[in-house]
């Protein structure tokens, strides 16, 4: 290649990740900006009216973790996916099963006491979720079905069917005919911790820890780990590899559900349309950002989501659509992806000694 | 139901299932060289606004077409700049195309949202188009309908009785063997790439210029997507891609019709039944033979030699 030739590293460059991700992140702010530049919007100031907006002060930083805890909890189940080589694109769809669970949940046990009320919805939201995630799992396992194409249309169809809910038998006579639910009992709605943020940063909190203890601490998780780099070996080696995938799905499920329950209950009260905004998207470029640190995972998390909160920003200020999103997650994501590369390749100059 | 009323629902499949139909041949075209691009719905929603914008700008649905499918093309190069250049995982490459090319179109569209346009009309194939049911349902469409019906019979021609076409199926069962038979493989990839991302752009460019005559979001709905489903299905091979895209058409013409005859079944319901026919048809195919038909170095990538 133009005088330098391609030499595979020995050892992963020390830091290279991150530098790799600083100078992907700058490239996909420029096109964006280019973009922004495209239909006569400033340039400089969209940048910087997306990054205060995101980070700039204390209500913006509030917004952004309000935002990337329903991404985390996502990616989680996405990054242990990932790293298993099964590619679970479902976690829009599990989050919308999440949704309807809770507040079938909800709607049927409305009565209850909060105390008891409270762990029911949180248990429906992970089933309804988890059985969103396994069915795919099962396809793929009993009929070799290509998970990236059912998680994807369950995607569709769990959306449609919330829809179909809302709109439908669930909808609440005095709403003027808008497609939602009764707003949720007290007792049914996630109470605030402190400021804005909710009690949902506390179930982050508690599921990373459970999830990072047992990755490291237990014989599953680290066959899960294993398994993911070499299935073959991992079922030369007697390890359940249906199994493994049956849980991951199934886990992944689960804590989308609980990002939905959490998104449902804390911030909207009821369920409605406007609850899909894209998290599960968001959380495959989280996911494949972070490599399955759980730190990193939380870092991106929060970082995605503060491009959102900008975005929604530049919404209001400059009249720039919701999708421009969109672009700077498929720019980041293609650039680190093309970036990544420098991780395990070197170039050198041509005649020189490796 | 008497004839009359299925000619139509039998037309409306075949024009429905035109977009996917060319969205499903250009990936077919593009993993039969080995390289899995799941792009397809952004590259396919890319081709059905750049389309309208061209019409919208020039007033000529041929130039339109031209402009979709580069536009289509040059987002299969960035898979390309991606996956062989830097060696990028295929699928998060794909996965990355689609969200950007989603939001891309959005983002630029917006402004335009509700804008009706011209395009191409129906017209009455001569002689063709007078041969009773059969004329009717398929030989008075527009022109991109009549262009898509010679497309497989020349897809198979070109794999099966062409040097390049054997260039194109090597490179995707073994790069390797490819290489030393005196083909570069990397090349191949690239065209394959460009010509494939051309074809889904000519598919999304349908949904603009004929099947709508307007722009507004996410027009293509998961077409994309299943276009992907459809390469599984056809086990890889363009004759019976005609046959899901077909089928793909007549689910959407018949569940538009009950909308149309205000039928009780919520629209929500209705318009789940291609994501779930989709399943079905994955289901079916695998019954046939797991990922029979696949070129074994899919998803692949060419390392660079030391």
């Amino acid at each position: 290649m133009l005088g330098y030739r391609v030499v595979k590293r020995q050892e992963p460059l020390e830091w290279g990740s991150f530098f790799i991700f600083l100078l992907a992140l700058a490239f996909s702010l420029s096109v964006s900006g280019l973009l922004l530049a495209i239909q006569g919007k400033p340039f400089a100031e969209g940048i910087l009216i997306l990054w205060r907006g995101g980070f700039g002060s204390f209500v913006a930083l509030e917004d952004t973790l309000l935002k990337s805890i329903p991404i985390f909890l996502c990616s989680l189940g996405v990054a242990v996916a990932f790293r298993m080589q099964v590619w679970n694109i479902g976690a829009e769809g599990q989050f919308a099963l999440g949704a309807v669970g809770a507040t079938w949940a909800v709607m049927t046990f409305g009565g209850l006491p909060g105390w008891l009320l409270m762990p029911v919805m949180f248990l429906c939201a992970a089933l309804a979720g988890a059985a969103w995630g396994l069915i795919p799992a099962v396809l793929r396992l009993r009929f070799g079905l290509n998970e990236i194409i059912s998680t994807l249309m369950f995607n569709y169809i769990g959306i449609l069917l919330l829809q179909y809910l809302v709109f439908g038998s669930w909808k609440d006579p005095t709403s003027f005919g808008f497609p939602m639910t009764p707003i949720f009992p007290d007792g049914a709605i996630i109470g605030r911790l402190f400021g804005r943020i909710h009690w949902g940063l506390v179930v982050c909190v508690g599921v990373a820890v459970l999830l990072g203890v047992f990755l490291r601490r237990t014989r599953l998780g680290f066959e899960l780990l294993a398994g993911g780099e070499n299935p073959r070996a991992a079922r030369y080696a007697r390890m359940p590899y249906d199994f493994l995938v049956l849980l991951v799905m199934g886990l992944c499920g689960a804590l989308a559900g609980w990002a939905g329950c959490i998104e449902t209950s804390a911030t909207l009260n009821r369920l409605q349309p406007s609850i899909m905004v894209g998290y599960g998207y968001t959380a495959i470029v989280v996911a494949w950002l972070s490599r399955l640190r759980i730190s990193s995972i939380a870092f991106f998390a929060f970082l995605l989501a503060g491009l959102r909160v900008g975005v929604e920003n530049l919404q209001l200020d400059l009249q720039v659509p919701a999708a421009f999103g969109g672009i700077i997650e498929g720019l980041i994501l293609l650039s680190v992806l093309a970036g990544q590369f420098f991780d395990s390749y070197a170039l050198r100059r041509r005649g020189g000694d490796a | 139901m008497t004839i009359e009323m299925v000619i139509p629902v039998l037309a409306a499949a075949v024009q429905c299932g035109t977009p996917i139909l060319y969205a499903t041949l250009g990936e077919m075209l593009t993993e039969r060289a080995g390289v899995l691009n799941l792009g397809v719905e952004g590259m396919m929603i890319i081709g059905t606004f750049t389309a309208f914008l061209a019409l919208h700008l020039t007033g000529d649905p041929w130039i339109a077409v031209v402009v979709a499918a580069l536009c289509g093309g040059a987002l299969g190069l960035v898979h390309g700049i991606v996956c062989l250049v830097f060696q990028g995982n295929q699928v998060v490459s794909g996965l990355a195309l689609t969200i950007f090319g989603v939001g891309l179109a959005d983002y630029l569209g917006t402004p335009f949202v509700g804008t009706v346009t011209t395009g191409f009309t129906p017209f009455s194939l001569p002689v063709l188009g007078d041969i009773p049911v059969l004329g009717e349902v398929f030989f008075r469409h527009d022109a991109l309908v009549n262009l898509s019906y010679v497309l497989p019979p020349l897809f198979w021609l070109f794999l099966a009785r062409t040097r390049w076409g054997l260039a194109l199926r090597a490179t995707g069962e073994h790069p390797a063997a490819a290489a030393a038979a005196g083909i570069n493989p990397v090349l191949v990839r690239w065209a394959a790439l460009f010509a494939g991302g051309a074809l889904v752009g000519i598919g999304g460019a349908y949904l603009s210029l004929a099947y709508t005559h307007l722009w507004t979001n996410n027009m293509t709905a998961g077409r994309g997507w299943i276009a992907v489903a459809l390469v599984i299905f056809a086990f890889w091979r363009p004759g019976r891609a005609v046959l899901g895209a077909y089928l793909f058409g007549g689910v959407m013409a018949f569940q538009l019709r009950l909308q149309a005859m205000g039928a009780s079944v919520p629209s929500s319901l209705l318009l789940m039944l291609p994501y779930a026919l989709t399943i079905g048809v994955l289901l079916f195919s695998s019954a046939r033979g797991k990922g029979r038909g696949a070129p074994a170095a899919l998803g692949v990538n060419i390392e660079p030699k030391d």
